[in-house]
């Protein structure tokens, strides 16, 4: 569903990204797992049309249709079905819940699916229904994760990419995230999760990437890797 | 007495200021970036009526179609305008540095104003009376003619107007959200060079309307005639909170009515000084303007 074959992002002079080749498959978890500062954050940003990558190429197919997301605009990428839940949430503070989530909908015309789907929404998280008049800055950090993603699901994305959605966040509520990421996975949402919590992630994903400096340097089955003695060293504490 | 009077002609300035500081403000919110040229998009909306009122004939037979083609059609070329300047001025620096953009707007400001100077000429030309001025109300010697009672009017129309489209409507929001954030916003799905794109069209509008309103009461039309009023206006934004709409329209109010009561009580030739006054004031004691950060609405 997304391949990214040797991709090469820098920032001036410094390379973020070192060829990273990476794939999600239809219906999957996939996990990259990382140090602070090993590219994470630049993939995604990549992917989402963020930041021009160096070379190398990104494709996405839905439906036995294959598109380059090279040069594409962020909003474009999202039309096709990849949307982000970014790093740090970025809900628009100054806009109201039913606002926010509006917006994630601002490619979609059909007013009674957008409806059904706002419905969807508030049934995953009916936190978010309780403040749906309520500025988003005056959210909890958890809410705002949670407003994060519904805003991303309003746009009915195939594949969902998020940025560290434990960021900040108690366990209890990393905890509730993360069982929401398994509930629209096997609702059939491919999904790339990008996580420092790397013990959560394995559990979770079906299979994980090791990204140390820009390169990729581990992948395998979540399992796998989570059994790994080197990953245990460096990412589990063990 | 004289007070009231005063009032009257600094409120209907005052509309005047608030419709050009929106703009000022509103390109300041999606953009960051003070767009010096909008001064002059009041002036191209003065010029651009005076045209199509003597094209039209409007002064000779005077109708309510033909006067209402005249601010709309100024008002969409200055709209169309403000889109080409964003998009062949501005979004080339979008990633450079900010003096870049700034140094541009300037640039833009002083090829309007000496290019008009070339396509129009630089004389002033008499704008044709699209409406007569006639008195409404007087009480003693306290008038309020039908001019100023329109400028106030149609202002506050615009106004509620805009408000309407950013609080209610989905480009509205969209508009905010750039606002925020314009990865954040382009991670949604919101094309976020198309609402930079309405921001500048809705705020040339508005210029435009500011443009021809003037003109019915002051219908000297030549291609300086944006600078002073633009720069009062970009202090009314800055006064009320840059990048806050509300503040916009309260700056502007605020700079029409000081300004008239100066020159009504002091001396005119302090008038222009106030506002600048103002500027260096607030500037030094409240950057963030009136309703900065804690405003109701932020753009």
């Amino acid at each position: 569903m997304l391949k990214i074959n040797n991709l090469i992002v820098s920032y001036g002079n410094i390379k973020a990204l070192q060829g990273v080749s990476l794939e999600v498959k239809e219906g999957e978890i996939v996990t990259l797992i990382g140090a602070n500062g090993a590219g994470k954050t630049t993939l995604l940003k990549t992917i989402s049309g963020l930041i021009a990558p160096v070379s190398g190429t990104i494709y996405y197919s839905k439906n036995e249709k294959n598109s380059s997301l090279n040069h594409m605009a962020p909003h474009e990428i999202v039309r096709l079905g990849v949307s982000q839940v970014p790093e740090g949430r970025m809900v628009f503070a100054n806009l109201s819940v039913a606002e926010n989530l509006d917006l994630g909908a601002f490619l979609r015309r059909d007013a009674r699916e957008v409806r059904e789907s706002l419905d969807k929404a508030f049934q995953l998280f009916p936190r978010l229904k309780e403040r749906v008049t309520q500025n988003a800055g005056t959210l909890s950090g958890g809410e705002q994760q949670m407003l994060a993603i519904a805003r991303a699901l309003m746009a009915k994305p195939k594949l969902l990419l998020m940025d560290e959605p434990s960021l900040g966040l108690a366990p209890i509520l990393v905890k509730e995230i993360f069982e929401t990421i398994r509930k629209i996975n096997q609702e059939g949402l491919s999904i790339l999760l990008v996580e420092q919590n790397a013990h959560l992630a394995l559990q979770l994903a079906h299979r994980a990437y090791v990204l140390e400096t820009g390169k990729i340097v581990l992948e395998g089955p979540a399992r796998e890797l989570a059994m790994n003695e080197e990953v245990k060293k460096a990412y589990l504490g063990a | 007495m004289q007070f009231l009077q005063q009032l009257i002609n600094g409120i209907s300035w005052g509309s005047i200021y608030a419709l050009i500081a929106l703009g000022y403000t509103m390109v300041y919110g999606v953009l960051r970036l003070i767009n010096f040229a909008h001064g002059d998009i009041y002036m191209l909306g003065a010029m651009f009526g005076y045209y199509v009122a003597v094209f039209l004939g409007v002064a000779e037979h005077a109708s309510g179609v033909r006067v209402l083609s005249v601010v709309l059609i100024s008002m969409l070329g200055c709209g169309l305008i403000g889109v080409g300047i964003e998009r062949f001025c501005y979004r080339p620096l979008r990633k450079a540095p900010r003096l870049a953009a700034l140094m541009t707007a300037v640039g833009v400001s002083l090829l309007l104003e000496n290019g008009g100077q070339l396509i129009f000429g630089a004389d002033p030309k008499f704008f044709p009376p699209l409406i007569h001025t006639r008195e409404i109300f007087r009480f003693h010697e306290i008038v309020l003619n039908n001019i100023q009672l329109m400028i106030f009017a149609v202002s506050l129309l615009l106004m509620f107007l805009l408000h309407w489209i950013v609080m209610k409507t989905r480009m509205g929001k969209a508009m905010r959200a750039v606002s925020f954030s314009h990865d954040a916003a382009g991670l949604v799905g919101i094309p976020v060079n198309r609402v930079i794109s309405f921001t500048f069209f809705l705020g040339s509008l508005l210029a435009a309307a500011a443009g021809i309103l003037v003109s019915l009461s002051n219908p000297k039309v030549e291609p300086l005639m944006g600078i002073m009023p633009g720069l009062k206006a970009f202090v009314a934004a800055v006064l009320g909170g840059i990048g806050n709409m509300m503040g916009a329209m309260i700056g502007g109010l605020i700079m029409g009515i000081s300004e008239v009561l100066v020159s009504g009580y002091i001396s005119s030739t302090y008038r222009d000084a106030f506002a600048f006054f103002i500027l260096i004031f607030i500037l030094l004691y409240k950057p963030s303007g009136l309703l900065g950060k804690t405003g109701p609405e932020k753009l």
